[in-house]
């Protein structure tokens, strides 16, 4: 333990380029996100059983379509909820209280890379789901329009956005303790009565009116009508832009970094 | 104030100001005010202070991660507030709390904190030099606070920056860790590193800084080398400046018959000595043939010039804040 550190003379030959740094944090925060049980309990294993669930009762009975094409969409809105609300809320909520953001945002990755590379491992994760949750649905006999693929995938997007916004809201404002109560109850209750997986016309009647406004809804019901008729309702991705852009604002302003 | 002949740090007339404080009925409190400060390529900057005094507050207006209330601060240059990556990886910093993921291992972790430079240091010398490969396999999580301590100070220096904050560098090190990690920061300023660090460790500022600022209350108390320092308020007492003896020997010996009673002579434990004063080659000699006279061989003898320690509770006062 005496060797010299090679301290470089020559001038300071700077940072890797942005895409990569960007690409490289995205990398790194996917593997932590697919090696972390809980996190693979939420993203992948809640969703199989709530596909397996809504194929093997007669819950979703008698909307028009066998029970798979209507639950597979709504299954594969619960995996943008999972991952970008809950898991990737958390696990931010957690690199704060650390001090993980304040160390990477004063690496060349700053606060700008930080957050791209949270949004690309939030995708990938959602490929990988998409991926998994549409090949056992397959198993069970899904068939979804082919014309509702194109939209259906945007819309997931969309979703991912919305709730990663509302997911770093949480985590940025509150302690991660309570980011943790918070979008564990959440995913929860809009899981069960926010028009996510259960189509609202199989709701209590106070949400069936209220679901339609809220993200979880929104993504749900928006999906189903891609994948099962193959069209796109324009005030579903309305609401999914405005809870974008609202509480991605709120992130901007309110994030504490420490 | 001096001026540096080639600045990484000049910090002019900074204030902070955080809350508004629940706890102060909605005002805000004032933590920082009226702090200037230069460090220097090739010199350890140091920022002595009790705990809350400001210190990691002014290194984090420094490095950009907190917005400053007020003064102006530049960091190579350029103003923290407004840095890009480019600034960013010529700088280094070892956060006070870490700052490393939980879940990470430590081998991993500096790779992927390498990739985001374009000519980092070779990763397996550093690695070897901190004595990280003992601990390689171990979750971030599970290791020691002088293992996570060297981790740190690691991931600080993979990009090889120019300049290197260190939060309170010593904090939770053993005596082994200590010397690694000392050596290394001495021998990174040798090369040319600017390193400026905390401490509310007096010995840490004297073993290491070139240069020492004593932070009070947000306020910067004095400053100068470490010898400026020691001799601060002891101008020539005829020479001779005020000294302290320990030695261990057998308890209730009546010093004052030996050497007289201008100096102060206090029994702390029975057995344990301290004569402080105007110590004078005559009063040791005194002492040492009545040794030899009663037959008495100390357990221990030590002779200790003012501390840095006396300095800083000279200036910022002996209250426990």
């Amino acid at each position: 333990m005496t060797s010299a550190i090679p301290v470089r003379s020559t001038p300071h030959a700077g940072p890797a380029p942005l895409m990569r740094r960007i690409l490289l944090q995205g990398r790194y925060e996917t593997l932590t996100m697919i090696r972390n049980g809980e996190q693979l309990i939420l993203a992948v294993i809640m969703p199989l059983l709530a596909l397996v669930g809504l194929t093997v009762t007669p819950l979703l009975d008698g909307l028009g379509a066998n029970r798979v094409d209507i639950a597979t969409p709504g299954v594969l809105a619960l995996c943008a909820m999972s991952t970008a609300f809950t898991g990737q809320g958390i696990a931010t909520g957690f690199d704060r209280r650390y001090g993980v953001l304040r160390f990477l945002s004063t690496t060349p990755l700053g606060r700008t890379g930080l957050i791209a590379g949270k949004i690309i491992a939030v995708l990938a994760v959602l490929v990988l789901q998409v991926l998994v949750i549409g090949a056992v649905a397959a198993l069970l006999g899904w068939h979804p329009r082919p014309e509702g693929w194109l939209p259906g995938l945007g819309l997931l997007v969309l979703g991912a956005a919305a709730f990663t916004a509302l997911g770093l809201l949480v985590a940025g404002t509150v302690r991660p303790e309570a980011t943790l109560a918070i979008t564990n109850l959440l995913w929860i209750l809009l899981g069960a009565l926010g028009g996510i997986v259960v189509p609202a016309e199989r709701l209590p009647e106070l949400a069936q009116n209220v679901v339609h406004f809220l993200p979880s809804g929104a993504l749900g019901q928006s999906l189903r009508d891609a994948f099962l008729h193959g069209n796109v309702s324009l005030p579903y991705v309305l609401v999914l832009l405005l809870w974008t852009i609202v509480p991605g604002a709120a992130a901007v302003r309110w994030f504490k970094w420490n | 104030m001096r001026s540096p002949e080639s600045p990484v740090l000049t910090i002019d007339g900074l204030i902070k100001d955080v809350g508004p404080l629940a706890s102060l009925d909605g005002k805000m409190l004032r933590v920082v005010s009226d702090l200037s400060m230069f460090a220097e390529h090739g010199q350890i900057t140091a920022l002595l202070g009790a705990n809350g005094a400001g210190k990691t507050t002014t290194l984090e207006c420094a490095q950009g991660l907190q917005k400053r209330t007020g003064g102006r601060i530049g960091l190579l240059g350029e103003d923290p507030d407004a840095a890009g990556a480019n600034l960013r990886s010529r700088v280094g910093v070892m956060l006070q709390d870490g700052g490393l993921p939980p879940s990470a291992r430590p081998i991993p972790l500096l790779r992927h904190i390498a990739g985001m430079y374009q000519n980092p240091l070779p990763l397996d010398g550093l690695v070897e030099r901190l004595g990280i490969d003992t601990f390689s396999r171990t979750g971030v999580r599970r290791l020691s606070g002088g293992q996570k301590q060297r981790l740190s100070l690691a991931a600080a220096l993979i990009g090889n920056p120019e300049v290197l904050f260190l939060d309170e560098p010593s904090a939770g090190l053993d005596p082994q860790s200590r010397q690694i990690v000392f050596e290394l920061i001495a021998e990174l300023r040798d090369a040319g590193m600017g390193i400026i660090l905390t401490t509310h460790l007096m010995d840490d500022a004297q073993r290491l800084a070139d240069y020492v600022y004593i932070i009070d209350a947000g306020r910067n108390v004095a400053e100068g080398t470490v010898a400026d320092l020691l001799s601060h308020g002891h101008e020539a007492m005829d020479g001779v400046t005020e000294r302290t003896l320990f030695f261990d020997a057998p308890a209730g010996l009546d010093i004052a018959a030996a050497i007289g009673d201008e100096l102060t002579i206090t029994e702390s434990r029975a057995g344990s000595y301290a004569i402080a004063g105007t110590l004078t080659p005559q009063h040791l000699a005194k002492l040492t043939a009545w040794w030899a006279e009663k037959g008495i061989m100390p357990a221990s003898l030590r002779l200790e010039a003012r501390s840095l320690e006396d300095v800083f509770l000279d200036i910022s006062g002996r209250d426990i804040r």
